[in-house]
């Protein structure tokens, strides 16, 4: 029935939805940075555990619709043991991929997190998925405030 | 009058659209409703044929767009049963006209001190200008409780009420919830005290025929587009001895009667709140609306909508897992709606390839959110170009898509 919503709801987000990885707290982070998007509601919170420039845990908590917390809960996967330019290299692939700036984008470099490719088709809701990728921007330059995609 | 929802459907063009290959079904009739081809035709028309600017050229196109803009301002008059055409204000929209009161009767009547009440229910429209106006004032806006089923609770209304209180903001009939407030009983309760009332009747006017005397509310402000007519076109009623005593929203041209560099003599009513070049076309494509719309008779659209609310409540109840936002005993035709762990976007996305469009956010509502606990709703909301098989799509889709999320 939903077959033309297949490029977005791909199998790996509703796993994702149903059982968000790392959705936990860390309570002695070293970075917690909460994002929120006015447009929806959606709030979430992430947390980082450094040693030096490598992250070394990320975990999140809050709510959001499907593609947010797929979203979230494959940036927490992923990050795990990169560098804090490794990170910021993946939010920019990332970035350019949601919002379809480059066609050529190399799928491959971002692994997993090509399954929210889908979402540059609904502009309405590139912004569930990089409001995850903006927080944590915002945790990998050290801000305290809270951010927001609007 | 016999209602025909088939031929209704055919006065509406965007109704064969179709939406990702299927027929739209469209249920954000709450944010915005769809167009007859006869106000389509009227705005062509106007720019056609009659159009030129109002209340200025002695030239024949500007009598005539004049007389068709305030042929539009008799149409409205009648509709809410105003007493007079200088009752009828037109603005952008219902926002502009909240805005309007608060800056003109808000300033010249609340002071340090002073209290407004609202409700617990208000879209942002009919809190924001109110908390802009005690900032600038130093006023308190008092908000009164709705209970779980979205209804006023009168009683803690009533107790707001007092002395200092020197305005009753509310809605009429939410736009999140659906909740039709008991008006009547409201203004009588305000008025007993000597406070008066503004409707906020931008969600009620297509689905309740209101009487602005019978009501004897002071104010009363809607807009065009959720009346089938164009956007950008609202209207303010004001009781004529409240609008006179107030003073002038904007300055400019056609609110004047006459101006020196010393001083400036305004016009008289309802052009002292109409600065500048008002929306010629737009405002008599409204007229337009209401021209449809009586043609049909409200009681029949009413009881279409009351119809459809029933079908699609009793559809909704049954689905697992899904809770009904919003379960007055008077209610106008909105169902909202959460399904148990599926966000409200992900609902409205998976509904919009089906062809259906609903709303889904927080409806310009964020406290009625807070309230029930939810980042979102979704929201569908009919129309009287609505049909039952429209309603059987929507909930089809609603069980599939719960199927999908497992």
């Amino acid at each position: 029935m939903f077959d033309d919503l297949r490029d977005l709801y791909q199998e790996v987000i509703f796993d994702h939805n149903r059982n968000p990885r790392n959705f936990r707290i860390i309570e002695d982070a070293d970075r917690k940075v909460e994002g929120f998007n006015p447009l929806c509601g959606d709030r979430l919170t992430l947390y980082l555990k450094m040693a030096g420039n490598v992250i070394t845990d990320a975990s999140f908590q809050g709510s959001g619709c499907a593609i947010s917390t797929a979203s979230v809960s494959l940036m927490t996967e992923i990050v795990k043991g990169k560098t804090e330019q490794e990170a910021d290299t993946l939010f920019k692939q990332f970035h350019e991929m949601t919002t379809g700036k480059d066609e050529h984008i190399n799928l491959e470099a971002i692994g997993k997190l090509a399954v929210l490719a889908g979402v540059r088709e609904y502009p309405a809701r590139v912004k569930c998925a990089t409001l995850a990728w903006h927080t944590l921007d915002a945790a990998l330059k050290n801000q305290q405030e809270a951010i927001s995609t609007e | 009058m016999t209602f025909d929802v088939e031929k209704i459907r055919q006065d509406f063009p965007i109704l064969k659209e179709k939406i990702r290959g299927k027929d739209l079904v469209y249920l954000d009739n709450a944010a915005t409703c769809q167009k007859p081809q006869s106000v389509i035709d009227s705005i062509v028309h106007v720019y056609s044929h009659d159009y030129a600017n109002v209340h200025r050229g002695v030239h024949t196109l500007s009598v005539r767009s004049t007389d068709k803009f305030e042929g539009a301002r008799t149409k409205v008059k009648d509709f809410i049963n105003a007493s007079s055409d200088k009752e009828i204000i037109f603005v952008k929209g219902a926002t502009e006209a909240i805005n309007l009161v608060a800056q003109t009767f808000g300033k010249a009547n609340i002071k340090t001190g002073d209290e407004i009440v609202i409700t617990a229910m208000e879209h942002h429209s009919n809190i924001v200008p109110w908390q802009m106006l005690c900032e600038q004032t130093g006023a308190i806006l008092k908000v009164a409780p709705i209970n779980q089923a979205g209804e006023l609770i009168f009683t803690e209304f009533e107790q707001l009420l007092n002395d200092k209180t020197r305005l009753v903001s509310v809605v009429h009939m939410s736009n999140a919830l659906g909740t039709i407030n008991p008006v009547k009983d409201i203004i009588e309760a305000a008025h007993a005290k000597n406070i008066p009332v503004l409707l906020d009747g931008a969600q009620a006017i297509p689905h309740i025929q209101v009487d602005v005397q019978a009501l004897d509310c002071d104010f009363y402000v809607f807009s065009g587009h959720k009346l089938y007519g164009p956007t950008g076109t609202g209207v303010l009623y004001g009781k004529q001895a409240l609008l006179e005593a107030m003073p002038p929203y904007q300055g400019g041209g056609d609110m004047i009667r006459k101006v020196t560099f010393t001083e400036t003599e305004y016009n008289t009513l309802p052009y002292k709140f109409e600065a500048g070049t008002p929306n010629i076309a737009d405002v008599i494509g409204l007229g337009a609306a209401i021209d449809y719309i009586n043609s049909i008779g409200m009681d029949v659209i009413a009881a279409h909508e009351a119809d459809l609310l029933h079908y699609a409540t009793e559809k909704a109840q049954a689905i697992k897992g899904l809770r009904i936002i919003g379960e007055a005993e008077e209610k106008g035709a909105i169902l909202s709606f959460v399904l148990d762990k599926i966000h409200p976007h992900d609902i409205g996305t998976m509904l919009d390839s089906l062809g259906i469009a609903i709303r889904a956010g927080h409806h310009c509502a964020m406290p009625v959110m807070d309230f029930y606990n939810v980042p979102a709703t979704a929201r569908a909301s009919f129309g009287l170009y609505n049909t039952r098989q429209e309603i059987d799509v929507l909930m089809n889709g609603i069980e599939s898509l719960i199927e999908v999320f497992g």
